[in-house]
């Protein structure tokens, strides 16, 4: 089961690093990420493997949005299905 | 790797634009737990809801953490309340209102929808006595609600059951004038009334669904203004395609939904409402969208043919996205639950006139309308029966849910807060149709060919 994890805010040092220790730390495997900065606004999409996940995926969700609340950053982890259910035929 | 843009586009629908999954529904036939002993035919609904239902919140909850997409409501409707009640002759129907309040509060959903009759053609006692007591039922219950059906395109419109309805309405909102007079807005008069709903306050479970079923109604404003305003100088054709690729995705997103809460609740899913549901929430308006596309303000001239066009367009999109489309599918109009229909109410754009003709072309009728509290029963009646028939000639759903404000009149306000939002008091025109529905008895069915 594959999750997208999308990262949008200010840019700062530690963004990347914070959201993959987080995923490191409960087996989550990043499979591939993108990022831009758009002027200083940062915006990173991380497709991650949640199949060995160590805790249920509303769990990893709230703790991706809560680190992101600190950073004052807007984190969603969203289910790979919606995004190939909305834009593919 | 999925495309970057869909997926900063879906975000920004969900985060910016109100995207949400309105409501699921989960329809709970009650016919196996009808028995003449009222009490024991209580207790049996009261567990089958629970037993069915317990773990409907929950299942919605995760499913809404797992995808990130808000699913606001999680809701029940059950086989029409007037057809258990007929085997307990000379009981108390509110008593069945009470069970199901007691079982929406046990299950935590917002609403149980299904205190209904269906009277197209005539009255059975247990109709009758449901009717009667839908004041009291509404008044003495949280989270009830209530339609009755007084009109299809195949049988006609029940006149004696249309001249009931405008005391039962006026009664109901005397009975809740302590409380904003709410009770209307839990009662819904319809014809044609669908049995897979899943909307509030006309959701029920029809006779003909299975024992239980999933529906899902999707909703979306928000996101169809946002991609017009994308696009303004573009002709009528690429804005009924801009609709119909939007309405795509958010019935999608539905329908993945609808197919999840059917899993993990191990229930069969029945169909997917496509239906642009407003809240008052700045930016989630359907009102917006007829703006958007070049009326000054809604009620204008035009607006009949822009909310056509987006009906059509709504339906045209959403069909392809989902295996069973149902229920009342299409663009809702309810004036306080809309920010553009409010501030085109306060403005003078729009009128109850105006209202019921854009009803002959939207998916329900005239919606969440406040009226004056002076207004006879009979004008409501006649207001139900000119709405009525727009539906039974058109094959159309069509419904009524006026609500009367006791003590208040035109230019007053009236607010309920949250999702039934609130608005001005419309003025309704006057002249006396009392004649007219005192005749009672049935409006023949109208001829199917012939169509001019």
């Amino acid at each position: 089961m594959r999750a997208v994890v999308t990262v949008i805010g200010k840019d700062m040092v530690g963004i990347l690093a914070r959201v993959s220790a987080i995923c490191a730390k409960n087996q989550v495997n990043v499979i591939e990420v993108t990022q831009s900065v758009l002027q200083d606004l940062f915006a990173m999409i991380m497709l991650v493997d949640i199949s060995k996940c160590m805790i249920p995926f509303s769990q990893l969700s709230d703790e991706l949005t809560a680190s992101g609340k600190d950073m004052n950053l807007t984190i969603h982890v969203m289910h790979e299905d919606i995004f190939n259910s909305m834009h593919r035929i | 790797m999925i495309d970057t843009h869909d997926i900063l586009e879906t975000i920004q629908m969900i985060d910016n634009e109100n995207l949400d999954v309105r409501t699921i529904t989960m329809g709970i036939s009650l016919l196996d737990c009808i028995d003449s002993d009222i009490q024991k035919a209580c207790d049996k609904i009261y567990d089958k809801i629970c037993r069915y239902a317990g773990n409907l919140v929950k299942t919605g909850e995760d499913i809404s953490k797992d995808y990130g997409i808000p699913i606001i409501h999680k809701r029940i409707s059950v086989t029409p309340i007037s057809i258990v009640a007929a085997a307990c002759q000379g009981s108390d129907p509110v008593r069945f209102a009470l069970t199901l309040d007691r079982a929406a509060k046990a299950t935590g959903v917002n609403f149980v929808g299904g205190y209904s009759a269906l009277v197209h053609k005539g009255f059975s006692p247990g109709d009758y006595a449901l009717i009667q007591s839908i004041p009291e039922a509404l008044s003495r219950t949280e989270f009830v609600c209530s339609s009755v059906n007084v009109g299809t395109t195949k049988a006609g419109i029940n006149m004696d059951a249309v001249q009931k309805m405008g005391h039962v309405v006026l009664e109901t909102a005397e009975a809740t004038k302590d409380q904003n007079c709410i009770g209307p807005a839990k009662l819904v008069v319809f014809c044609n009334a669908p049995e897979d709903n899943p909307f509030m306050a006309g959701a029920f479970h029809g006779t003909g669904e299975p024992d239980c079923e999933i529906n899902v109604g999707v909703s979306g404003p928000g996101v169809v203004r946002a991609a017009l305003a994308k696009a303004p100088n573009c002709d009528i054709s690429q804005v009924a395609d801009i609709v119909k690729k939007t309405a795509f995705k958010v019935t999608r997103m539905g329908q993945l939904v609808a197919q999840e809460a059917s899993r993990r609740l191990c229930v069969p899913f029945g169909i997917i409402d496509l239906s642009l549901a407003p809240t008052p929430a700045v930016g989630d308006s359907v009102a917006h969208i007829l703006e958007e596309m070049g009326l000054e303000s809604c009620g204008a001239h035009g607006t009949t043919a822009a909310l056509a066009l987006l009906n059509d367009a709504v339906k045209k999109g959403g069909v392809m996205a989902s295996s069973h489309v149902g229920g009342l599918s299409g663009a809702f109009i309810p004036v306080t639950e809309d920010a553009g229909m409010i501030a085109a109410a306060r403005c003078g754009s729009l009128s109850i006139t105006k209202l019921e003709a854009m009803t002959s072309v939207c998916s329900v009728g005239l919606d969440m309308i406040v009226i004056p509290g002076d207004v006879p029963p009979e004008i409501i009646s006649a207001i139900i029966a000119d709405e009525a028939a727009i539906g039974m000639v058109n094959s159309k759903t069509t419904a009524v849910r006026l609500i009367p404000a006791i003590g208040k009149k035109v230019g007053d306000e009236l607010n309920f807060g949250g999702l039934l939002g609130g608005g001005p008091v419309m003025e309704v025109n006057r002249f006396s149709p009392m004649k007219f529905i005192q005749r009672g008895g049935r409006l023949p069915a109208p001829l199917q060919s012939l169509k001019n």
